[in-house]
Parts: structure tokens; C-alpha cells; sequence
């Protein structure tokens, strides 16, 4: 099939088109040079068009979130769509069903999404839930840092092995990228238990947070995966807990060569600065600082919004406090030799002083880091708040005067700590772009994704509003109405949202990476690893592996290493 | 001959996945290290089968069957689609598509078993882990209201008692309690028991929590344990380094139902102040946990799912399907992979009969004696593969052994082609 989008202004950063009047052509699923008369022609006029958005870090499939679900019947009562010709049912508000998070995503122009943590022993049940997610292409991050295996590797010394056997939890999981929870305090949380910082001992091994880190970073390296490390950092919700943020962040410097090797993400969670709940106050202005003078670091941004949450991570420990300062539902779920999941229901509230610090906290990071390429938009989906917030987020970045209406209205010793009311910076659509689709499919190394050239996957956004006349800085409230709803959103060639509704549904892919590891080497570390197994684990190895067929839609990615 | 290891047993929650089976000529002839019951699920499974579909007691070809089927359903105004805890997620999950296409009731049996752990969950939470954790690091192990020896026969070598882990060797390093109102099998291996009145648990489970947080009791007893016996109780709770609180139905099913469970729950929280503690539901077949977990994702709710408004609805004593048949709100059924003949109440089985009733089981059950259209499916597990969650969500591949009898399929099979046609059918 082939398509010709006419005369829409561009917006793509990774070709350094900037707002340019220009035609699109697509042939089977391709952004190609041009294509035949008989192409379907979609009339761009006046309005703005994006590479499909690409999502680094969202709570979409997997256990956790399912649990998520399980546990909040309350938050799926009012938000529900019946079923169409086209699409299944929709049902759910913060911890949404596997259809809606498609459609929902789709009906934003986004079109590919990564799941933020998939513990090894439940991947099996992220990629069943992955598989019923329409629309989008897909993928999930492994957590792999409290991993008993990889800290007995580790605390041994043994990294070669340490980096064969994550080699191959990829290839077996069909997984992305090396997550990382609170390492070593995942584990001690198996005793009740938490790290307060690097250099604290996870016995029984022998290790440290930051060894593990260091560790993971060197093997990410070693297996030349196309992401960083993707960490979510020790004494998170805590505040005073910015040092530990740049701490981390510090401890692997000496191990970049000129591209970022680390990626920290919702540091909105990890940006408090103060020494207790009473003294709060945004970390965001060091971290910044600490940004842009390092290029190895990259960054999202887990902004607070407003409202309705479910708050879901990997961190057991910090679930575990914020049950008790909540007095909320509370579901943990402990995954042997491997780590945790913690869940408790949220509100975010403007009159809050805690919730109002952390609302301006991400907002002056995503203000502050002068680089766009190296901080993304997230809400870290559902925990900050849902995905489908993203316009609004976008428009607190490009008008201050929407900052500042919201700043009237939040609580006042949070407003008179933050520097945010000084900041005038108001992002361009061109850096809109950047943060939410360029530089994340930079930074996951999708070389098809996040741009419009020649040989890209022909993943659109197009949205019904006209840059050169807007002024986003006043008319705020009609750049939000517009990317709530793309007016058509384009995914491998075919058409599949137009007027904010869907019209075709198929299944996306689900891609991984499949590393070259030395044939000796794995079969060493595989002897050692099923001896282990029956030991740390309740199942058989051959059990644990996923098979490609399990996948709706496989798409592997081969990768050369330097093992 | 040839010999097929690590495969997971289809009979209970425990799922245990290292059994050995050999197979002849497309039997299998013997199996190793499953327990009593494994071993009489994988070599007697072709005993009470059905080999041809029938409607109205007349034998019929499938594609018969299944148009009958489509008829039934697409004619209905308020199908109930019930059963699913002993198929695959994947069968499950098309048994979903199918109820929101015809606007019934998607249920399965945890609204008759684990229904109010599921409640007391959404009421309160829950404090949770995989069997490996317990198994690793639970130095004290209660069994409150169940009797894995008889129910779960490994789940206590594999898994808890006396299973061998990383910090903790065996049984000789945990204590075991067991809270049941008789001395079951399970009572007779632990080294305490406590034998509770019958419909207590929420009092003592309550007078627990007291005794964690604030020490001492004022009453003399609750539910018939001295009040010094449930203070010592909860000194040994507290000073674990980790425990684990396995539950059954003697806790679901007794005066209280869902308010036990919050409880309990409550009760777990309030350990966490002080050592880790967790609960894990013993959960009885082989995949109804995969039934919640396919129809939460699917639909948001993971049991007692109405579709009669287009969208899910979830009103547990409403649309669960055993009230929904009682009140005979429901004028016809699919019943996949259950017998509720054989267990629900006279009223609903009465009006069950009443109606046209679809069901697709391998073996011959009293829910298709009286059922209008019976299709006969694969064993899943053994003649069909398939996703399967264990009773602590964690998901494991059923494998197919041997191949089912000529010309019968397996249950995803068999759904996949009815929602085929009643997509053509229904718009």
C-alpha cells in the first residue's frame, strides 16, 4: 500500500527538519523518496506532523501491572468504551485493559512503548499480556540487578560469565535492556530490609550497590546492547535522596567513552532534596547541573500530574513506606532469587505540599537539562500519573503561562520554595518532538524509529494544528486539545487512528535482542547456571525459557558482542 | 518408547513442573516423581472419555456441533459463559472476545473457591511472593484452613515445610503451625497446631493482630484458644526472620468469607512493621489463576464479568455466574473445562437444566449429561499445550505428550472456530 501525506509542516529532529513544508511518501510500511499517482493521498495542510511517539519507560504489561489491576476495580468503573466493529471493549483509568492501552496510545500518535520491568521468572506473563496490546510495537526491560545469579557472578568476579548469562536471559526472555531497581536493597527486601547507599553490603553476597551497578554497566557494554543500563535508583521517595541520584549517576563516569552509558529514569522520584518530609525541596537544579556538564547521563522525567495514580515498581522496600505514610491498599509480591513488586493506589493533590514539590520537580528538570536529546517525557506510566496526560505535560512545557496558572493553584509553601516560577524557557515543537519520539528511539537505538527518513518505519503522528500560526505559549489549551487526539496516526504504512478514533486494529511486533555469545562460554556458564537453578529456583530451566512461538509477533534483533 | 522430562502436571495450583513421563505408542505407560494423583491424571486421562460431539444425545459431526453452538449463543439475549479453570490461558482468553461479542457473563470457578481472596485483596491488598521465596527463606510456615497433603500432595516437599532452599535446608530448620478445625493429615505433621471453633478464623486472625501490635489480650479465649497460647502466637510471628501463611478454603468458604481474608491480610501488614511476611492462596485447579490473571488483562476485572452493556461490568454476587443462574436471569450457557453440576446449589443446577447448554469437556461430567450441545476437546497438558499460571501467578508452558483422538480438538481450537462463525454471525 502506498500513501502520500501532502503538505504538512514536519517535525523531525533526527533529520534536522524543523517545522518544513513537505510531503511524506510511504510504500509497504516504509517512509520511501516517493511513490506512484495511484498512493492514497492524506492532506496534511496546516497542520503538524511527527515520526510516531516512542515511549522509554511505561507500566504496560506483565504481572505488576496486572496485579494492578486486580487490586483497583474502583478505577476502572467510570472509564469504559463498549466494544466496536473495530475495536474490543475499553475498560480502565490508571491501570487500563491490554486493548485500551493500545488504542489509547495509538489515539496519542505514539506507536511504540517499552514496559519498564519484567522480572525474569513472570516474563512469560508480560509477553502474554504483550501480545494483546494492539497497535503499538513493543518491547520489556529485564530486571536483572538482584538477580541471585548475576550477584553470585558478580560478587565472584566472574563477569564474562556474569555477561553470557545475561546475554542469554535475553535470548531465552525476549527481552530489551538491563533493568535495574534499587539494587542490592531488592534483595535484602526479601528479609524485610533496604540499602541506604552504595556502598552498603547485600549479604550474603559480596557486593555493593555500587558494584552492581558498575558491574551491570560494564557487562551492558561487554554485550553491546543498543540501550544503557536502565536504573531506577536506591533510596527512591526518599528525600535528601538527589546526592544518591548523582552519586549513581557519578559511579559509572570513568566507564563512558563519549555516549551516555547509563539511563536514569523517573527522577522526579529520585530529585528530593531536604533532609525530611517538613524541609522538602526540589533537587532538580543539582541534578540538572550534574547533566549538563556530564554527556554520559540520560534521563527521564516521571512527572507528577494531578489526580488519579496507581503507584507500581520493582522496589518493594519503598512501596513498603509509602503503604505505611499512605495507609493505602498495599500489594507486594516477592518473585524468588529475582526481586519484588510493590503496589499502592495514589492521588496526587494540588493543596499537598509533598505532591506539589514533586509536580514542580520534574517540570524544572525537563526545564533545566539544556539538552533535550538526554531527557525524555514520561509519567513513568501509572506511578506519576497516566500516560494519557502527555498533552498536558507537553503544554506545562511550552507555556509558561499554563505553569503558572497551575502554580496559582498549588500549595503555597511548595510554590514559594520552587525556582520553577523564574524559569521562562518554553520548549518548541521541535524539541516536543525530540524529547518524546527522536531522542528516546535514539536512546534505545532503534535505528527505524523516531524519524522520517528514507528506510524508516513508516510510523506516524499527525496532528490537527497549524505551527507557524499557533503561539503555544498563549493558546496552550488548543495544542493540548490537538495531541489528545491525533488526527491521524500512522503505524507500519497503514492508517490506523484519523480523527482521534481508530480505524484498524492488528497486533504490532514485539522486538528483542538475541546477543552472539561464544558457544564454550555459554555452555560453561549454562552448567553452572542449571545447578544453580534447582537450588535458587521452584521451576526447571527448560521451563523458564520463552519460546519464539510464544511471541504474537517476534522480532528478534541480532547483536555482535564484544565477548 | 520415549521419555519426556520437566512437564508440567495439569491437576492442581502447585503445578509442579519437573515430572517424567514416558510414552508408547501414543500412551503414556508410566510417570516418575509426580504425586498420586499426577500420576492417575496422566496414565487413566482416556478413562469416562467422549469421542464424538452430540447434540441432544445424537452423536453429530463437529462442524454441526459448532454451528449449533453459534446458534445457541448468537440467539441468546444474556448468555453465561462459565468454568475455565482446568484449559489454557489462550482458550481462556477467546472464551473473553466470545462473551463481549454475545453480551454475557464471562465467570470462572475462583467465584465458588478463591472468589473472596480475591475480594479481601481489593479490599485491603495483600502481602505476597512466588513459592521459591518461601521455599529459600521461610523459617515459620502457617497452613490456615488447608490440607496440602491431601490437596496439594507436593506442594509441602517442593515448596514450603520441608522443601530445601538457600537460606533454609529443610523442615528441620522451620516451624510448622496448622490453624484447621479438625486434625487433618497436614495438622499431624506440624509441630503446632491449633484447633480453632468452626467459624472463627475472623476472631482469631483479629485477636492476632491485637496480640502483634500491643502484646497482651483481655479476653481470657478467642475462638476457643487461650488467650496466653494466641500472645505466644504472636510472639513467634513477630520473631521470624521470615514467614509464610498459606490459605485455603477453610478460610475463604467459612462465616466471614472475604472480611477473613482482609483479616488476615491485615494481619500480614501489620507482621511487615516488624519481620517479612507474606500469604500465598492455595489455589485448587490447574489454572484458575491464569483464569483471573487473562480476564484482568483482558478486561479489567478477573472474575464475574458482565458484557451486557457492550462494556465490562463487575459486581461480584451479581454477575457471578452461580447468582446469575440462581435468579435465571441467564437463557443459555458455555461450559468449558468445569462440572458445576456436580457442586452448585439445587436452585441453579434446576434452572441450569432449563436452559440450552453448550459445554466442551473431554470426559463425560453431569454438566454434559444435561447439556444441548456437547464437544468433546483435548486434554490440555497432555494433548494440547498452552499457558498455565501457577497458584502464585508465576506462568509456566503446558506441553502437548501425545495426540488427542482422531477428529477431536483442543478447547482453543474448538472456540477459536465458534467465535469465527458468530463473528460472521452477530455484527
Amino acid at each position: 500500500m502506498e500513501l502520500l501525506i501532502k503538505n504538512g509542516y514536519v517535525y523531525d529532529p533526527i533529520n534536522k527538519i524543523n517545522g518544513e513544508k513537505m510531503d511524506i511518501a510511504v510504500k509497504d510500511g516504509k517512509i520511501v523518496e516517493s511513490v506512484s499517482s495511484d498512493a492514497k493521498v492524506i492532506d496534511a495542510t496546516n497542520m503538524l506532523v511527527m515520526p510516531g511517539g516512542v515511549d522509554i519507560h511505561s507500566h504496560i504489561a506483565g504481572s505488576k501491572v496486572n496485579s494492578g489491576r486486580i487490586l483497583r476495580p474502583e478505577d476502572h468503573y467510570k472509564d469504559v468504551k463498549p466494544r466496536t466493529a473495530i475495536t474490543r471493549a475499553e475498560v480502565g483509568h490508571t491501570v487500563p485493559s491490554t486493548y485500551t492501552i493500545g488504542y489509547r496510545y495509538a489515539r496519542l500518535g505514539y506507536t511504540t512503548v517499552i514496559e519498564a520491568a519484567s522480572p525474569p521468572l513472570k516474563t512469560r506473563h508480560t509477553h502474554e499480556e504483550l501480545n494483546d496490546i494492539p497497535l503499538i510495537d513493543k518491547s520489556c526491560y529485564l530486571v536483572l540487578d538482584n538477580n541471585w545469579i548475576v550477584l553470585d557472578y558478580l560478587s565472584q568476579g566472574e563477569i564474562d560469565k556474569c555477561a553470557a548469562f545475561i546475554g542469554w536471559i535475553f535470548k531465552a526472555l525476549k527481552g530489551y535492556a538491563i533493568k535495574i531497581v534499587n539494587p542490592g536493597g531488592v534483595e535484602l527486601w526479601g528479609w524485610g530490609k533496604n540499602v541506604e547507599s552504595l556502598d552498603d553490603q547485600v549479604p550474603p553476597f559480596d557486593t555493593t550497590p555500587r558494584e552492581i551497578i558498575r558491574g551491570l554497566c560494564k557487562i551492558n557494554k561487554m554485550l553491546n546492547l543498543p540501550h544503557t543500563i536502565h536504573l531506577h535508583t536506591n533510596n527512591l521517595g526518599k528525600p535528601g535522596n538527589y546526592r544518591t541520584t548523582i552519586e549513581t549517576m557519578d559511579t559509572v563516569s570513568d566507564l563512558a567513552d563519549g555516549k551516555p552509558n547509563i539511563h536514569i529514569t523517573h527522577v522526579q522520584f529520585c530529585g528530593y532534596g531536604g533532609d525530611s518530609w517538613i524541609t522538602l525541596r526540589s533537587g532538580a537544579p543539582e541534578i540538572a547541573k550534574y547533566v549538563n556538564n556530564h554527556n554520559h547521563v540520560t534521563i527521564d522525567l516521571g512527572q507528577v500530574v494531578f489526580g488519579d495514580a496507581t503507584t507500581m515498581t520493582g522496589d518493594g522496600p519503598f512501596q513498603f513506606i509509602l503503604q505505611n505514610l499512605t495507609g493505602n491498599k498495599w500489594k507486594n509480591a516477592d518473585v524468588e532469587a529475582e526481586g519484588s513488586a510493590g503496589i499502592v493506589p495514589y492521588k496526587y493533590k494540588r493543596k499537598n505540599f509533598v505532591n506539589a514539590v514533586q509536580w514542580t520537580i520534574g517540570l524544572e528538570l525537563a526545564l533545566l537539562i539544556k539538552d533535550p536529546w538526554r531527557v525524555f517525557l514520561t509519567t513513568d506510566h501509572p506511578n506519576a500519573g497516566t500516560f494519557m496526560k502527555y498533552p498536558r505535560v507537553i503544554t506545562w512545557l511550552m507555556s509558561k503561562v499554563a505553569r503558572e496558572k497551575v502554580l496559582n493553584k498549588i500549595n503555597k509553601r511548595a510554590k514559594k520554595r520552587s525556582t520553577l516560577p523564574s524559569i521562562d524557557r518554553e520548549y518548541t515543537f521541535y524539541e516536543i518532538a525530540i524529547i518524546t519520539r527522536a531522542a528516546t528511539a535514539k536512546a534505545l537505538n532503534l535505528a527505524n524509529k523516531g524519524h522520517l527518513g528514507v528506510g524508516a518505519d513508516a510510523d506516524i503522528a499527525i496532528y490537527n494544528i497549524n505551527p507557524m500560526e499557533i503561539d503555544p505559549s498563549k493558546e496552550y489549551k488548543k495544542v493540548r486539545r490537538a495531541l489528545k487526539r491525533a488526527a491521524y496516526t500512522i503505524k507500519g504504512g497503514e492508517i490506523i487512528v484519523k480523527d482521534g478514533e481508530i480505524v484498524k486494529s492488528f497486533i504490532g511486533e514485539t522486538f528483542w535482542v538475541k546477543p552472539a555469545i561464544p558457544e564454550d562460554l555459554e555452555k560453561d556458564m549454562l552448567r553452572e547456571v542449571s545447578e544453580k537453578f534447582k537450588e535458587y529456583y521452584t521451576v526447571s530451566l527448560e521451563n523458564y525459557i520463552i519460546g519464539e512461538n510464544e511471541l504474537a509477533s517476534s522480532k528478534p534483533i541480532a547483536v555482535k558482542t564484544n565477548l | 518408547m520415549k521419555t519426556i522430562r520437566n512437564v508440567v502436571c495439569p491437576f492442581c495450583g502447585s503445578l509442579c513442573d519437573d515430572i517424567e513421563v514416558e510414552i508408547e505408542d501414543n500412551r503414556v505407560v508410566k510417570v516418575r516423581k509426580g504425586c498420586a494423583i499426577s500420576a492417575t491424571k496422566f496414565t487413566k486421562y482416556n478413562e469416562e472419555r467422549i469421542y464424538k460431539p452430540r447434540i441432544d444425545g445424537r452423536e453429530v459431526s463437529l462442524e454441526e456441533a459448532i454451528n449449533e453452538a453459534v446458534e445457541i449463543l448468537a440467539n441468546a439475549k444474556y448468555p453465561a459463559l462459565y468454568g475455565w479453570s482446568c484449559t489454557s490461558t489462550e482458550a481462556i482468553n477467546i472464551g473473553i472476545e466470545i462473551a463481549e461479542l454475545v453480551g454475557g457473563v464471562m465467570d470462572n470457578t475462583a467465584s465458588v473457591c478463591h472468589g473472596p481472596t480475591i475480594l479481601g485483596e481489593q479490599d485491603a491488598g495483600i502481602s505476597t511472593c512466588t513459592l521459591g521465596q518461601v521455599k529459600n527463606r521461610a523459617e515459620l510456615i502457617i497452613y490456615w484452613g488447608c490440607n496440602p497433603a491431601h490437596a496439594h500432595p507436593r506442594h509441602m516437599a517442593r515448596y514450603s515445610a520441608a522443601s530445601r532452599g538457600r537460606f533454609v535446608k529443610g523442615r528441620k530448620e522451620r516451624t510448622v503451625i496448622v490453624v484447621d478445625v479438625r486434625k487433618t493429615h497436614t495438622a499431624k505433621t506440624a509441630d503446632i497446631f491449633i484447633q480453632i471453633k468452626p467459624n472463627s478464623d475472623f476472631e482469631l486472625l483479629t485477636a492476632l493482630r491485637w496480640a502483634v501490635k500491643n502484646g497482651e489480650l483481655e479476653q481470657e479465649e478467642i475462638a476457643g484458644i487461650p488467650a496466653e497460647k494466641i500472645e505466644e502466637l504472636a510472639d513467634m510471628l513477630i520473631s521470624c526472620r521470615f514467614g509464610a501463611l498459606f490459605f485455603g478454603l477453610g478460610l475463604t468458604m467459612s462465616a466471614g468469607k472475604a472480611r477473613n481474608i482482609e483479616a488476615a491480610v491485615n494481619l500480614v501488614r501489620e507482621l511487615n512493621n516488624y519481620t517479612k511476611f507474606v500469604m500465598v492462596p492455595m489455589r485448587g485447579h490447574f489454572n484458575v489463576t491464569g483464569a483471573n490473571e487473562v480476564m484482568a488483562w483482558a478486561t479489567g476485572f478477573p472474575f464475574a464479568v458482565d458484557f451486557s452493556r457492550g462494556y465490562p461490568f463487575y459486581n461480584p454476587g451479581d454477575t457471578t455466574f452461580v447468582d446469575v443462574l440462581t435468579r435465571g436471569d441467564c437463557d443459555a450457557a458455555l461450559i468449558v473445562a468445569s462440572d458445576p453440576v456436580s457442586g452448585f446449589p439445587a436452585e441453579a443446577i434446576r434452572n441450569l437444566a432449563k436452559i440450552p447448554v453448550i459445554t466442551l469437556d473431554p470426559h463425560e461430567t453431569l454438566t454434559t449429561m444435561i447439556s444441548k450441545v456437547v464437544i468433546p476437546t483435548a486434554v490440555v497438558g497432555i494433548e494440547a499445550e498452552g499457558s498455565a499460571y501457577r497458584m502464585d501467578a508465576v506462568p509456566l508452558r503446558l506441553k502437548k505428550l501425545v495426540e488427542p483422538p482422531p477428529g477431536i480438538l483442543s478447547d482453543e481450537e474448538v472456540l477459536k472456530l465458534i467465535l469465527k462463525k458468530l463473528k460472521e454471525r452477530v455484527k
